[in-house]
């Protein structure tokens, strides 16, 4: 593919497709919305983009769908395939995390009972996590994406110990780890405490008091946290 | 509200969940179909490749990454089954075809009514631009893919995927013009 280079062509128009298909990120978009603002011009050639978005997607949803011969064929070579042995680590997790994910809130704060039984599965998808993100499979794609660092069970940095809340579901937890950039490194521990590293590096008492805060602040998922060595 | 997110259903196809793929199937398989179909250009052909991209779904699910939408991974591997489909036939078939997307709508009496309809023969127009320009216009605007997803599809720089679908754009105009319309850009 040639280069733009017949007439200077800004990385604004470049961008209007996907600014009228919607996929440009928030900074992008605003750059774009700007401009089109303050260029007549440009709004003029992306009402030309909107009207070739709009015929496209006509275009696209006339051409119809697949007959049943398309499924038919592919279940078919299924059904011929030998049954596999599951993916156990992959699995491992996925399979806590849905048990783990249809116990409601409200069951789990029914009962004592329940509650340590959440405890537990939390910690089978904690360990699922630490063995995930420590090589121990080989196969990768699941839902979680924990701390971008790698996560040594002994190393230099900064920790925490941790107790989830029992309602606190295998997303939220998920969620709550790769937002704080956090990295389970141990655990669980007596009383259901989680080692969790804060940051690769160690930090000034003053820094991890503040992050354990912030962590703190989280009730709904968060019951205890504490900085730790 | 989709209960199960693209993500769990390809975990559970990687041990074996033949529901799982029933679902994935049912709902992807259309917009990967009409994906093969505009490179294809044959449904036959393309009902065939979607079998075997799902095919190599349920096959390869347990090495999917999660580094990217399973849709643009779906994409992805249609794409790779399209081009080598393709490769099969001859540089001439496909030239031939090409030219007659054009060529045979404009001695359709009808087509003179649709230059009236300037979405019709804009329609027209997509279905004449060659193989890679209505792939990335297709990607970009039907398929709601990003720059970087595109990128990823394709196999080609981000650079390259913003000034490709210039590139498109600019022989969709020429095109139009040729039928008449001139849309002043660029």
């Amino acid at each position: 593919m040639n280069a733009v280079n017949e007439t200077p062509v800004s990385d604004i128009e470049l961008l209007l497709p996907w600014h009228a298909a919607g996929t440009l990120s928030n900074r992008d978009s605003q750059r774009v919305e700007t401009a089109l603002a303050n260029d007549p011009e440009l709004a003029r050639q992306f009402e030309l983009v909107r009207e070739e978005l709009s015929e496209d997607i006509h275009l696209n949803e006339t051409l119809g769908a697949p007959s049943a011969r398309a499924m038919e064929s592919l279940f078919a070579r299924i059904e011929a395939e030998p049954a596999r042995m599951p993916a156990v680590s992959f699995n491992l997790g996925a399979r806590v995390r849905d048990f783990f994910a249809s116990l409601s809130p409200r069951t789990l704060a029914w009962s004592a009972s329940a509650a340590a039984i959440a405890i537990l599965l939390q910690a089978g998808l904690i360990a699922g996590i630490v063995i995930k993100e420590n090589g121990a499979s080989s196969v990768s794609g699941g839902d979680y994406q924990t701390a971008s660092v790698p996560s040594p069970f002994v190393g230099d940095g900064s920790f925490a110990l941790i107790r989830f809340q029992p309602q606190a579901n295998a997303a939220d937890i998920a969620k709550f780890l790769e937002v704080n950039n956090l990295s389970v490194t141990g655990g669980p521990i007596t009383g259901a405490l989680f080692r969790v590293q804060v940051a690769a590096t160690k930090l000034p008492t003053t820094d991890l008091a503040n992050i354990v805060k912030k962590l703190q602040s989280d009730k709904m998922i968060v019951g205890f946290v504490a900085a730790t060595q | 509200m989709q209960t199960t997110s693209d993500d769990v259903l390809i975990g559970r196809i990687a041990s074996g969940d033949r529901l799982a793929m029933q679902v994935l199937f049912a709902r992807h398989h259309v917009k990967v179909y009409r994906f093969v179909l505009r490179l294809v250009r044959n449904e036959s052909a393309a009902e065939d490749l979607i079998s075997e991209v799902f095919f190599d779904v349920w096959r390869q699910a347990g090495k999917f990454e999660g580094r990217s939408a399973v849709s643009t991974w779906l994409l992805s591997i249609a794409r790779f089954k399209a081009l080598s489909a393709l490769r099969r036939r001859s540089e001439v078939e496909l030239d031939d075809e090409t030219a007659s997307a054009i060529e045979d709508q404009s001695d359709d009496p009808e087509v003179v009514l649709a230059k009236k309809d300037k979405g019709a023969v804009l329609r027209q127009c997509l279905s004449g631009l060659s193989a890679e320009h209505r792939e990335i216009i297709d990607l970009v605007y039907y398929h709601e893919k990003s720059v970087a997803e595109v990128a990823s599809i394709v196999g080609i720089p981000e650079a390259t995927v913003k000034t490709r679908m210039f590139y498109a754009r600019k022989k969709l105009s020429e095109l139009l013009k040729e039928r008449g319309i001139d849309r002043g850009w660029p």
